[in-house]
């Protein structure tokens, strides 16, 4: 008896399997970075919001959050009314970089929708969003004091995965060492 | 045959023509290779790359900016002298190993690749030991005689 019911429960056992790759199959959008817990990549970029260069190793003593985010890029207008409400806070800086984008177009998406950014570099051919592996904007890294990536966020950053995942990551964050006064 | 005929026959020869001739990779950024092996290489590389933005296609056969891009740059890495395992190093420790389309041999990976192994020969070994049974049921006890079916 048990040896008749055996192909069916592997059958079923293979259902259950499959079935349940399925309904995972629903997060394979989203591709874990191999950066997690490991030094950000080291970049040093110029300003769109002012002269001058600003680099990984400026931004070592604090955590902040790198946003990637461009003007033609649909999910980021939606997001921006929450990278601002992040940046209003005060809670860490949030580091703008303009990934792939025509400098007159993004000054203009800036003067439009408003700049919520401590500061913002320039990707302009996208190869520090290789380095980051970027594969669409808007994306955001939460970078510790240590300048080492604790948490991506690929695509639009709502409230509540702001709320739940990223702001207990911060506050449980090593005591961050004085801001600088750079930014 | 009437002119207009033959102008139309001669214009769909050209069509056709037209459309056998060898298209280069559906991908429209031309690059400039070096050499027939250089090429070659680039190809077999990012025909196992996986394009991050259009998760079905490989970089070969993408036109995503992004593909394109990593073509640019796999293509960079190759000059600047990166094995083919270097290049494919480079980029898993951006993107990880969904970038290849061949999984790497590891503990989490090991089921995938023993997996249809061990499923063909627990195949094997079922058919062979009821074939086994047939035989020697056929041979010891004649079904047509079994007293007690």
């Amino acid at each position: 008896m048990l040896k008749r019911l055996l192909p069916v429960m592997v059958f079923l056992a293979l259902c259950v399997l499959l079935f349940a790759g399925l309904r995972m199959a629903d997060d394979k959008d989203l591709i874990p970075s191999p950066l997690i817990n490991k030094p950000a990549p080291a970049y040093n970029l110029p300003r769109l919001d002012a002269d001058g260069m600003l680099g990984h190793a400026d931004m070592l003593g604090q955590a902040y959050l790198l946003n990637v985010w461009a003007s033609w890029c649909p999910g980021c207008r939606v997001e921006h009314e929450q990278i601002t409400r992040i940046a209003d806070s005060g809670v860490l800086p949030v580091i703008g970089l303009n990934y792939k984008d025509a400098e007159a177009d993004a000054q203009r998406w800036l003067n439009h929708f408003g700049n919520p950014y401590s500061a913002i570099i320039v990707d302009l051919n996208g190869k520090t969003g290789i380095d980051f592996g970027v594969y669409g904007a808007p994306e955001t890294f939460l970078i510790d004091a240590d300048g080492v990536v604790r948490y991506k966020q690929v695509g639009i950053l709502d409230q509540r995965t702001w709320e739940t995942e990223m702001l207990p990551l911060i506050q449980s964050l090593p005591d961050q060492r004085q801001p600088q006064p750079a930014l | 045959m009437s002119s207009s005929v033959r102008l139309l026959l001669a214009w769909s020869l050209l069509l056709l023509l037209l459309q056998l001739a060898p298209s280069p990779a559906l991908a429209i950024d031309v690059i400039e290779f070096q050499n027939t092996a250089e090429e070659q290489r680039f190809r077999e590389l990012t025909a196992e790359l996986r394009c991050l933005v259009c998760q079905n296609q490989s970089l070969d056969d993408s036109s995503a900016p992004l593909a394109q891009d990593l073509r640019n740059e796999v293509l960079e890495l190759m000059r600047a002298g990166r094995s083919n395992e270097g290049i494919r190093e480079y980029l898993v420790a951006r993107y990880g190993d969904f970038v290849l389309y061949r999984p790497r041999f590891t503990v989490a990976t090991l089921l995938l690749w023993l997996g249809p192994i061990v499923l063909l020969l627990g195949g094997l070994i079922l058919v062979f030991r009821s074939l086994r049974r047939m035989q020697t049921s056929t041979t010891n006890q004649p079904s047509k005689t079994d007293p007690n079916p």
